[in-house]
């Protein structure tokens, strides 16, 4: 029997444009753009020339910290250009794929023959090793760290997520096989969600099982792991999407580097929510196409609207993107005296509305404007009620705004990430920045203990 | 509305940077503010968010406020007429509209005075104007005996405002209540204005309105007139509706009573703050009322003076109490505690409620310390044991 935790803390957002399930086709683009940012703490070192040819699972670039870590191209082709920001900061590296689409082989494994060293160097190989994140940090890891764990989370609880149990259809060997890899390196842990009954989850081989019986954010591997093995002072643990899974997977089983994966396109400015099965660095405008209700005033956003990656028709489907949501975007909204009126369309927490009377089934459209002035701090016990970490989220928020940071590493801050205050930000009457706050503290901590 | 958005959209080029108006800045953006919910979308982050603010928290608490504001009008003109013996004669909207005229004149003050200084502060900082005043503003004349001079109350919230408020921070950095502040500053440097037996029953007319008074007239609260040694001939149903002499707003348990639920059903005060603070007070009235210190009943204590209304305004201020779950239970438990504490055992202060939320917001961050550092220390010891 499965271990089961429940978690009280959280909060579910019923928001309008819930993908169906079933799977419309998006025909293959003409070009692909890989997004350096994406992985979070990298420094790209792109190894690729403007107009030389790639083979999809050849680098494209790799970490600067770590030259080791490649990063690789999802499809065969040219590199068409390699955009650059302000301080030649890497922004985007397009690629314009093949008309017959080549992989380059790096040879099928037997998973009875592998140890950890193995696992690692086929995955740093094919550059896909740079897909796992660890924590402290939450940043994307380097081989020399050394895990007491590897987590993966295949509960997506965010509003509009994409479900991983409709990804999984399909892909169920190859997930097995990448957990069977990655628990050669350290013991692996598998969350689920209450609801999710597919065997290929349940019966996990070479993994713990848990099942996380709660409202969002149970599904955040932070929030996991704080309830099944907190983290201690100078430990280590890798946390793996779990279609990155699926990509470690059919590397082993096939020998190439595929990264297709299936997304859900949602929210309320779609005329048809579904799944779509496409690569990684798609093309926004080829999802969208002729999806969309209308093309202004909308937020295009590269993932859920909690955690998610505001982007626009001219973006690239994220490396850890499982969902493109459109919401409007509500800068052609005026409404007036909103601190005394009923609003009863909108969505709050909060009694002083009216959205807690209306039950738990009703469907909110929620734009993106912020709703208030961002604030000090003045209501308190906001954020705990959404936050079900043993942290005490004010206080760190307070210590990292300060710029204390003995006080944030007592405070916990090597145990969180900034997906973990996605929902506190929402709640937040004061319209902090709270993800962005943390991010920042994270960083600045990772310079110190450099 | 798309006409008044229109013209607010039109001046703006005129008060930002570069606009000749720049100045009034914040005045505008305030009113702006005030119309329209604000329609700037989100750059980082999350994208969508909850349609709460602390506009609408403030709003909230000023709405809680008003059925203890408007009892207390008309309890001015009702204690004005009863001490006139023409309570019979006088009608009630005559009553009602003599207490308006007579408080009216401190809420102007209160407001005028804190907004102006703070617009002229948010204006010289180069921030946003923030609620903050607006509760604050009704809770002040609530709070004072309705004799107060004007000019004192001028000179008492400029001072709570700037220096118990704006140089701290402004909204959510005050360590100190701002009408505590207030209510402080004027009794320790006017103590003779602000207790005793003048200063509870308007004195005379107004626009023909209310009755003149002689002079010598003197009536004290009922709590005043028990530190006297004299028992009051106020009956308990007096002091449960409010018909009593004491500051503006204080005297209606059930005035203030509606305000508390409305602050309790929309979750915007704290429960667990305001429970615990009956819970203190009657805990402590127990015990003295065991000891033979006090001949008041617990009962008693809760509805005399103000204890109702601090604990259902005042301790539950969320910027001032504690912060953490735990903190607020011994919050509230400190503050009801030490109210009775002050009114029974010391002498020169027949009313504690104020002291006792002024030390409750003293050792508040104190309380929350211990318990974040209790936090501190299982983290500590877990990593330890790895």
């Amino acid at each position: 029997m499965a271990n089961v935790i429940k978690l009280h803390k959280g909060l579910e957002i019923n928001l309008k444009g819930k993908a169906k399930e079933t799977k419309i086709l998006t025909p293959a683009s003409k070009e692909y753009g890989i997004v350096p940012g994406n992985f979070v703490g990298v420094t790209p070192k792109v190894v690729v020339k403007e107009g030389s040819h790639v083979l999809a699972g050849e680098a494209l670039f790799v970490n600067k910290a770590c030259e080791d870590v490649k990063f690789a191209s999802p499809v065969s082709g040219t590199i068409s250009a390699v955009l650059r920001g302000d301080r030649r900061k890497v922004l985007c590296v397009k690629i314009q794929a093949d008309e017959q689409q080549e992989a380059k082989d790096f040879g099928c494994k037997d998973m009875k023959t592998l140890d950890a060293d193995s696992v690692k160097q086929a995955l740093l190989e094919a550059g896909l090793f740079g897909y796992i994140d660890q924590l402290p940090y939450a940043i994307s890891t380097t081989p020399d760290t050394v895990p007491s764990g590897i987590y993966i989370s295949a509960l997506r609880d965010k509003p509009l997520a994409g479900d991983f149990e409709f990804e999984l259809q399909g892909n169920e060997n190859a997930f097995q096989t990448g957990i069977t890899a990655l628990s050669k390196i350290a013991p692996v842990t598998l969350g689920i969600g209450a609801k999710q009954s597919a065997q290929a989850l349940t019966g996990t081989q070479n993994a713990e099982v848990y099942v996380f019986d709660g409202p969002c954010p149970a599904g955040n591997v932070g929030v996991q792991i704080n309830n099944i093995a907190p983290l201690a002072k100078n430990e280590t643990v890798w946390t793996v999407d779990p279609t990155a899974v699926v990509f470690f997977g059919r590397l082993f089983l096939t020998g190439k580097v595929d990264l297709r994966r299936t997304i859900a396109i949602a929210g309320s400015q779609v005329t048809e929510p579904a799944y779509t099965e496409v690569l990684v660095g798609t093309p926004l405008a080829d999802i969208l196409a002729d999806r969309l209700v209308k093309k202004e005033h909308v937020r295009i956003i590269n993932g859920n609207p909690l955690t998610g990656h505001v982007s626009d028709l001219n973006g690239y489907l994220g490396a850890h993107t499982s969902e493109v949501t459109v919401i409007p975007e509500g800068d052609d909204t005026h409404e007036m005296f909103g601190w005394i009126m009923p609003r009863t369309k909108e969505f709050s927490t909060s009694r002083s509305y009216f959205s807690w009377l209306l039950g738990k089934k009703r469907e909110y459209d929620l734009d993106a404007r912020i709703k208030g002035g961002e604030r000090h701090m003045i209501m308190s016990g906001e954020y705990d009620k959404v936050f079900p970490i043993d942290i005490f989220p004010e206080y760190l928020i307070k210590a990292i705004i300060a710029g204390d940071i003995d006080k944030q590493e007592q405070l916990g801050i090597y145990e969180v990430s900034p997906e973990d205050f996605a929902l506190a930000e929402f709640v937040d009457s004061s319209k902090l920045p709270l993800q962005q706050i943390v991010r920042q503290g994270l960083d600045t901590l990772r310079k110190e203990n450099a | 509305m798309n006409a008044l958005k229109k013209y607010f959209e039109s001046i703006r080029p005129q008060f930002e940077k570069g606009g000749r108006l720049h100045a009034l800045w914040s005045i505008y953006d305030g009113f702006s503010s005030f119309l329209f919910v604000p329609n700037t979308t989100s750059k980082s982050g999350v994208s969508i968010h909850d349609a709460i603010d602390s506009k609408r928290i403030m709003t909230l608490v000023v709405l809680a406020v008003i059925p203890a504001m408007l009892f207390g009008m008309y309890n001015v003109g009702y204690q004005n007429a009863l001490a006139a013996g023409k309570l019979a004669e006088t009608g009630f909207w005559a009553m009602f509209f003599f207490g308006f005229l007579a408080v009216l004149p401190k809420i102007l003050v209160s407001y005028i005075v804190g907004l102006g200084i703070e617009f002229a502060w948010a204006q010289w900082k180069h921030e946003e104007i923030q609620e903050g005043f607006l509760v604050s503003g009704i809770l002040i004349p609530l709070i004072i005996p309705v004799n107060t001079p004007l000019w004192m109350l001028v000179i008492a919230v400029a001072f709570a405002v700037i220096f118990a408020k704006e140089i701290f921070g402004g909204t959510g950095m005050n360590i100190f209540n701002v009408a505590i502040a207030v209510r402080m500053f004027l009794f320790f440097s006017y103590p003779g204005s602000m207790t005793g037996d003048k200063c509870w029953i308007y004195q005379s007319n107004i626009f023909g309105l209310g009755y003149d008074l002689p002079d010598t007239f003197t009536q004290a609260t009922p709590l005043g007139a028990i530190a006297q040694g004299i028992t009051p001939h106020f009956s308990m149903a007096d002091m449960f509706w409010g018909f009593i002499p004491g500051s503006i707003g204080e005297t209606s348990v059930v005035a203030i009573a509606l305000g508390g639920i409305l602050l309790l059903v929309t979750g915007i005060a704290s429960w667990k703050t305001m429970s615990s603070v009956f819970i203190g007070g009657i805990a402590m009235s127990l015990i003295f009322t065991a000891t033979g210190q006090s001949p008041i009943v617990w009962y008693e204590q809760l509805i005399m003076g103000g204890f109702m209304f601090g604990a259902v305004f005042m301790a539950t201020d969320p910027v001032t109490s504690a912060r953490t779950e735990t903190g607020k239970w011994i919050y509230g438990f400190f503050i009801g505690a030490m109210a009775i504490i002050v009114r029974v055992m010391n002498p020169g202060y027949p009313e504690g409620m104020m002291l006792a939320i002024f030390f409750g917001n003293m050792i508040a961050p104190l309380i929350d310390y211990f318990v974040v550092d209790a936090n501190i220390s299982k983290r500590a010891k877990r990593s330890a044991r790895k």
